[in-house]
């Protein structure tokens, strides 16, 4: 995109854009174009990411918003998200963790001893299957900590790979926080510091992540949005977003919520 | 024959102790007046099941001590954060998880509504969501050469309890896009429903109604119950009502919180008519 950089962005705006190129990006040989990017449950930062990709295509790559009306053309309810990536007709998705380890296992379970945790997480949502069908998955976890970033996660929602008789055409690409953008090697299931974001060091990553990963001699500072995406963000993605998100919409960009009575 | 349009008190009666009872994800029809006529009710030991995730339902019901076991895809409060009363119960050991993924649920009602005794599914290989389910088998796809694959049972509810826009007097009930709401109820031995309005007319004559309508034949009994989703949205009718769910994970929060909010919300019938 053209532009100079803006002079000031939240995080979110940075992070929305981190992913929007990574959904453009072409850097797994069995990743083609992506035609469609759907988005799940409390995933506000994915789905700007996936309106903004859509914004700067001119209505291309199709988006689909869990819970939207609007932004999805699904007519076979809540279980068309899944049959459609069965069918391979979904080439992006989104997912996090409450743990999240170095081989790109996701935890969205619990802490501890499942049978008697110490901590809770709503649960697995989709990611036990969408992690195996969706050629692109990137993960995304705000807060970058040695309590999210662990050397193994305590359960296996859906494990990064799969041994070779397994059908396992999807799995994770990146993983996306606050402080950087890791690559991620499917053949070796290892993750690589692949930038960092304005604001943050390569120190600093390392002290804040529980596993190893790989990381280049010279590590490139995160591109920061251009004021067209910080114009497009703001003006044309963060309405869209207030019908699904009211609450993130209004905090990150100041849009009213809808109001609840018809 | 009984009229399939009754009180809501009246509609609820198959909801027994110990049913298996289904509901619907938050964007698709969350009978909540029904819920909170349960919870009056003080039914028990209910194993609920969500299609194929829940939000405020599921966590009232928890917290309100109905539920004895709880099989899921995953229970959050959305942009509100956790569930509190759910989280708590999972800690507390005092309800028995069975952890699913979206996608499973799906498929093992569709088993029900065919049914066959079991659906085939992709992933869950090398999960803990699949160590964990000894209800789930791992096979070798007959049809494949060392192609391991994970067969789900048929999942036959007892009741399916929902809400939606619509029903006529046969209780034919308008779902629109919402179709896995026909899934659960082609699944479940009872279907009830909870509706904003009465349609006068038969909704299967008129073709583009009938294409997004449950036909009564599947239907045991419907209430009418006007913003009966609130404070949840119902999708083309009204949004969310977000300062009633904040101030719901502000109380909840607490064992004490959360019995007052039952007190105001719950058992005060008059302050639930927003």
């Amino acid at each position: 995109m053209s532009g100079a950089p803006a002079e000031t962005f939240r995080d979110e705006e940075l992070l929305a854009d981190v992913i929007c190129r990574l959904i453009g990006q072409d850097n797994q040989q069995d990743c083609q174009n992506v035609r469609h990017i759907a988005v799940g449950a409390a995933s506000p930062i994915p789905a700007t990411a996936a309106l903004l990709a859509r914004e700067r295509g001119q209505g291309r790559p199709y988006v689909s918003l869990l819970g939207s009306r609007q932004h999805t053309f699904f007519t076979d309810g809540a279980r068309e998200l899944f049959d459609c990536a069965g069918q391979a007709r979904i080439d992006a998705f989104f997912l996090s963790g409450g743990q999240i380890d170095g081989e790109g296992n996701i935890n969205l379970v619990s802490v501890g001893d499942y049978d008697h945790p110490k901590a809770r997480f709503p649960g697995s949502f989709g990611s036990t299957y969408l992690y195996y069908v969706v050629p692109k998955v990137i993960l995304f976890r705000v807060e970058h900590s040695r309590r999210t970033l662990v050397p193994k996660v305590d359960f296996i929602s859906a494990p990064g790979g799969s041994p070779d008789n397994v059908f396992r055409p999807g799995g994770p690409i990146a993983l996306v926080t606050n402080r950087c953008l890791f690559d991620f090697d499917r053949a070796r299931r290892r993750f690589r510091l692949a930038s960092v974001h304005p604001g943050h060091s390569v120190a600093e990553v390392i002290e804040n992540t529980g596993f190893d990963f790989d990381r280049p001699e010279h590590v490139p500072l995160t591109p920061a949005p251009s004021t067209d995406t910080l114009r497009l963000l703001r003006s044309t993605v963060a309405p869209m977003l207030a019908e699904v998100y009211p609450q993130f919409a209004e905090r990150v960009f100041g849009v009213e919520p809808p109001v609840p009575s018809s | 024959m009984t009229a399939i349009v009754r009180t809501l008190d009246e509609a609820l009666a198959p909801i027994v102790d110990g049913c298996m009872l289904a509901v619907p994800r938050e964007s698709s029809g969350v009978p909540m007046a029904a819920t909170r006529a349960l919870i009056r009710r003080g039914v028990k030991r209910l194993h609920l099941v969500t299609l194929p995730t829940s939000t405020l339902q599921a966590d009232l019901l928890i917290g309100a001590g109905c539920v004895e076991t709880l099989e899921t895809s995953a229970v959050s409060l959305g942009e509100f954060g956790p569930a509190p009363r759910f989280t708590a119960a999972v800690l507390a050991g005092t309800i028995r998880m069975r952890d699913a993924t979206c996608p499973a649920l799906h498929a093992q009602f569709q088993a029900a509504e065919k049914g066959v005794p079991f659906m085939p599914l992709r992933g869950l290989v090398g999960s803990d969501v699949l160590a964990h389910r000894t209800d789930w088998k791992l096979v070798d796809n007959p049809f494949g050469n060392n192609d391991p694959i994970v067969l789900l049972p048929a999942l036959k509810p007892d009741v399916a309890l929902f809400h939606a826009p619509l029903a006529d007097r046969a209780g034919n009930v308008f779902v629109g896009i919402q179709r896995e709401l026909i899934a659960m109820a082609h699944a479940a031995g009872k279907t009830i429903v909870t509706v904003e309005k009465i349609y006068d007319g038969d909704m299967l004559r008129d073709p583009l109604l009938a294409a997004g309508t449950l036909p009564g034949f599947y239907v045991e009994a419907v209430a009418v119950e006007p913003r009966g989703a609130w404070p949840l949205p119902l999708p083309d009718h009204y949004a969310i009502d977000g300062a009633h769910i904040a101030e719901y994970a502000r109380l909840a929060a607490t064992a004490e919180g959360f019995a007052d909010y039952l007190q105001r919300y719950v058992h005060q019938r008059a302050a639930v008519v927003a």
